[in-house]
């Protein structure tokens, strides 16, 4: 995908010529030059996997998590900058806060991401921001039809529940892998070992 | 003057100082315009000014009570809280009733709960205030677990926290109508309504303060076994039963350790004994006023 913006790609407030948005489009490139990451629903629930790349012998193991609790019913795992990646984490955490004291609920996944996918799209809207380089895999708990739903939400804002999703460098390898397993016919614990 | 006002302390909040503000703006319009056109004669300056102050006065006060309440008086109380230290833990009891003035109208009401994994808080007064509290430490509690670095709040640090709050909210003259009892593994502490705090072996609020804590001081020793433990809470609040208007004969009694956490139990009743001669033959019946 060599195009070369040519002048079309300064800002996410241009479309090109044929109707795309570079700027939004590079920042998925972001997320595909990171480490990567793989979100399986099984069965009883939902498996995320990080790649964690230590860039230098010298962090402390442990530290710069990639898996992040959103609430007690919401979990997510961050693909791509790390830093962008954060201020989706915290957004999405005081979105499950919020909704929490004003319903008196925990907030359904269908609500939990599409606030957090608006807030990303939000970022490609205006001529002073960039959109966000981190693409957030959110696993969570609908209490109400008892499910347990997966979401990945891309730099653009769009956000899909899958079965199996895979972001950053391995996602084509780590796609057609998933293409192959029978998930619905796996637990937690089968899904962490695939 | 209301900026003034506001730096010595005697209004609540900018919201306060605005509405102040305001009100004396209007009424000096309405004093020039009252001035001049009706002065002279029976109206004279010191009529007009006069005026100009009544309606500044009134329209603060309207004011006041539109754009911020100050709490005045709790309407849903519960009554006293006991804490104490025994050997192995602490324990915090409380019955289970809330008031509506003189009506035991919630017989049900949980006053003491936990907030994480290892710390209990009790609470008497308004019990909105404290459903209010609940909410704002669940919401900090979410928060660590979201965080999940092996850091929690203990109790010494919600003790702390709760300080704040409720000193903070006493200076915007509408306090939280609570006295907090909050106890941990390791520690006892009260936070009161205004914000003030103490730590001690033994704790109570309310009628708890005159009636339980003469028997504590008797009876409490640091090596008290847990049933020794309850068996004392369970005394203190039979006697808060029979003297205090307010209380209610189930109770509650939680613990909280080392080993096992914070645990509050289900409520249970307890047994009182009316027979004794001051109950059935009281002054009241005998020859005089019914004093000594």
């Amino acid at each position: 995908m060599a195009s070369s913006g040519s002048g079309y790609d300064l800002s996410p407030t241009t479309f090109s010529p044929d109707g795309r948005i570079f700027q939004v489009e590079y920042a998925s490139k972001a997320v595909a030059s990171s480490g990567t990451s793989v979100g399986l629903k099984v069965s009883n629930g939902v498996v995320l996997v990080t790649e964690k790349l230590l860039n230098s012998k010298m962090l402390v193991p442990g530290s710069s998590r990639r898996l992040h609790g959103l609430d007690r019913h919401a979990g997510c795992s961050v693909t791509g900058l790390v830093s962008d990646g954060r201020q989706l984490v915290n957004r999405g955490r005081s979105e499950a806060s919020n909704y929490l004291d004003t319903y008196g609920i925990r907030s359904p996944p269908s609500v939990l991401c599409d606030r957090l996918a608006s807030f990303a799209h939000y970022f490609t809207l205006h001529g002073a921001l960039r959109p966000f380089g981190a693409t957030t895999m959110v696993a969570a708990y609908d209490e109400d039809v008892e499910e347990y739903t997966l979401t990945m939400i891309e730099p653009s804002g769009q956000a899909y529940r899958y079965f199996g999703c895979a972001a950053g460098k391995g996602r084509q390898g780590a796609k057609t892998e998933i293409e192959k397993l029978n998930l619905q016919g796996m637990d937690c614990s089968e899904g962490l070992d695939k | 003057m209301a900026v003034a006002a506001k730096g010595l302390g005697l209004l609540g909040g900018w919201g306060d100082v605005g509405v102040v503000g305001g009100a004396a703006f209007v009424a000096t319009m309405f004093e020039s315009w009252l001035g001049a056109t009706w002065q002279g004669g029976w109206i004279t300056n010191e009529v007009v000014n006069f005026i100009n102050t009544a309606v500044g006065a009134g329209l603060a006060i309207a004011g006041m009570g539109r754009l911020g309440q100050h709490t005045k008086y709790p309407i849903v109380t519960g009554t006293s809280v006991l804490g104490l230290r025994y050997n192995g833990g602490v324990m915090v009891a409380a019955d289970t009733l809330c008031s509506y003035g003189s009506m035991a109208k919630y017989k049900d009401a949980r006053r003491i709960r936990t907030v994480g994994p290892a710390t209990l808080l009790g609470a008497s007064g308004e019990y909105s205030d404290f459903q209010s509290i609940m909410d704002m430490l669940e919401g900090m509690e979410q928060q660590n677990a979201n965080f999940d670095d092996g850091h929690n709040t203990d109790a010494q640090q919600t003790h702390s926290y709760l300080r704040a709050v409720m000193y903070q909210r006493r200076s915007k003259m509408n306090p939280l109508w609570n006295d907090l009892v909050v106890a941990g593994p390791n520690f006892l502490g009260l936070v009161d309504k205004i914000g003030t705090t103490y730590t001690d072996n033994f704790i109570a609020t309310g009628f708890g303060s005159y009636l339980a804590i003469p028997i504590l001081r008797k009876k409490w020793r640091p090596d008290m076994s847990e049933g020794e433990a309850r068996g004392l809470l369970e005394d203190c609040l039979k006697v808060l039963f029979y003297r205090d208007c307010r209380a209610l004969n189930r109770i509650q009694i939680a613990k909280v350790t080392e080993g096992e956490g914070a645990i509050v139990s289900e409520p249970y009743e307890i047994e009182t004994d009316w027979s004794a001669a001051s109950f059935a033959t009281t002054k009241g019946g005998l020859e005089g006023d019914g004093g000594w």
